[in-house]
């Protein structure tokens, strides 16, 4: 099934233009990374495919919906998750976030008035999503309290929580340690067993080790199947392997197009 | 407890319990949200409010209220989008409606008022009507944290995200800044504009450190308020001081002992 279909977008904020001429094909089940350079339009693109932005041109269509129709059945975790880290709430108001209305059709009239509290429902329903991102031990703590990387669960579990089709990430490792993005990745990678996942990362081992395709994004955008040809990389010793590398072994692997990680392109 | 007997004593008490409990509540959201800055503001600017009530002969409470709702309205149309300038149009509303109640009374024929008592507040002079005024305010305070409890909580903690999930965020932040208005008007009787702040941060500070959600918060807040009243209350009384600067003392008594009790705990 088709879950996400970009085509021939653009976009423009006031005059600058932003994306010109993005198509993008996302099936069901499958994991994909959104590469390219600071300020060639990924951020941008999710807006869209969100709903948050509309396009100058050009159409998107989410589960066969526009984007403000299925914006139910989108989970985002969003980039920052270090904010408002003094704030007393709990794991379990944080998952709960991610699906205000729900305890509309499930509860008398009195808890309907004053929805305070979670109803059985609810609970149930914010631990079995917890329990889907290992962080189920945690319902009654601070936000506060935990780790960049245990946070960052609480974040996709809450994304979780409106039993989503589509999730979208903006570039979840970004504050956390190494070991603690492996194991997001490792969660998402089994996540993308029952929902189509979408992701904007940096992060090289995201296309290399779990992506099915890696979207290319720098106002235009390339779409690398790393299904029909994978990428192993080889990593020297002790030395740093760029961005910049990669894209130019997914451009000779690929499809012959030219990418580049530092700049803009000429368009 | 003689002192219960006359019944300006009463409406005292009354007055300031009423009025601590909302002050407690509204001030919890105050404090996440962070702007306590603006409800500085709203506060200060309600002399406008009050000036203009004494010249056009209307009841205090009904000019300082429109007027204070008005305001706050106009703060959350020119901060909502831009949060980061709120700061002067804050500063700039603080001293315009001040001036705006000093020039209307200065214009009131015969009339000398105490600026002061609105100053620093004049609870022995709170009469019966004023309670059914305050007694109303916490209701409805009361009323719209409980059945938009999630809604608060959502835009408290992260209000991209409660936007994203459908909640008006726009709509929430003003009828908080209304509420936080109304509640400043029915508190300057009691401590007057100046010292309103206190009693809206002080109990909050301390309730912050001591509770796990918003909703454990605002409660503890509301109580610490009240019982700090009632100790500033009996000291007004029994050493014959300002009664709104013996509340707010002894506000930040029990700030300074709770924190060097968390001291005490922590070595």
């Amino acid at each position: 099934m088709n879950v996400l279909h970009v085509e021939n977008l653009y976009f423009a904020y006031d005059r600058e233009p932003v994306l010109q001429g993005v198509n993008l094909q996302v099936d069901e089940h499958e994991f994909v990374a959104i590469i390219g350079p600071n300020g060639g339009g990924k951020s941008t693109l999710l807006k869209l495919i969100m709903g948050e932005l509309l396009p100058n041109e050009g159409t998107i269509t989410v589960l066969g919906k526009s984007p403000r129709e299925a914006r139910q059945e989108i989970g985002y975790v969003p980039q920052n998750t270090n904010v408002n880290l003094d704030f007393p709430i709990r794991v379990l108001d944080v998952v709960m976030m991610g699906n205000p209305k729900q305890h509309r059709e499930t509860v008398n009239w009195w808890e309907r008035l004053f929805p305070v509290r979670y109803n059985s429902v609810e609970k149930r329903c914010a631990y079995t999503t917890l329990q889907k991102v290992g962080m189920e031990a945690y319902l009654d703590r601070r936000i506060g309290e935990l780790s960049g990387g245990q946070r960052q669960r609480v974040m996709i579990a809450r994304a979780l929580c409106a039993h989503p089709k589509l999730l979208i990430l903006d570039e979840p490792t970004s504050s956390i340690d190494v070991e603690g993005q492996k194991q997001i990745y490792a969660l998402l990678k089994e996540l993308s067993r029952d929902l189509t996942i979408l992701v904007v990362s940096h992060d090289l081992s995201v296309i290399t080790e779990y992506a099915d395709k890696a979207v290319y994004v720098n106002r235009s955008s390339y779409t690398h199947d790393l299904r029909r040809s994978p990428i192993h990389l080889q990593q020297p010793e002790g030395e740093h392997f760029c961005e910049i590398e990669l894209m130019q072994m997914l451009a000779e692997k690929t499809c012959n197009c030219e990418h580049h990680a530092g700049r803009k392109e000429e368009s | 407890m003689e002192i219960l007997h006359y019944t300006f004593m009463q409406n005292a008490l009354i007055a300031g319990i009423l009025v601590s409990l909302a002050a407690g509540i509204i001030g919890s959201l105050i404090v996440v949200n962070r702007l306590v800055f603006l409800t500085g503001g709203v506060a200060h600017s309600s002399y406008g409010g009050i000036g203009m009530a004494i010249y056009f002969g209307l009841p205090i409470f009904l000019g300082a209220s429109l007027f204070t709702v008005a305001t706050a309205l106009l703060l959350a149309w020119l901060t909502f989008k831009k949060r980061h300038l709120s700061d002067t149009y804050i500063g700039l509303i603080w001293a315009v409606g001040m001036a705006i109640g000093v020039i209307f009374v200065d214009l009131t024929p015969g009339y000398n008022t105490d600026l002061m008592s609105y100053l620093f507040g004049s609870i022995l002079a709170v009469q019966r009507s004023d309670l059914w005024f305050m007694g109303a305010l916490l209701a409805v305070v009361l009323f719209a944290v409980h059945h938009w409890y999630r809604e608060f909580l959502a835009i408290s903690y992260d209000s991209d995200y409660a936007a994203l999930r459908g909640i008006p965020t726009g709509r929430f932040y003003t009828l908080l800044l209304i509420l936080s208005a109304l509640t400043v008007v029915v508190a300057i009787k009691v401590v007057g504009l100046i010292l309103v702040l206190a009693l809206m941060t002080i109990p909050t500070h301390i309730a912050s450190h001591r509770s796990g959600t918003l909703y454990g918060m605002m409660m503890l807040s509301a109580l610490l308020a009240a019982l700090f009243t009632l100790i500033g209350l009996w000291l007004s009384y029994r050493y014959d001081l300002t009664s709104g600067a013996c509340i707010i003392l002894a506000a930040a008594a029990g700030l300074v002992l709770e924190s060097l009790w968390r001291l005490g705990q922590k070595a």
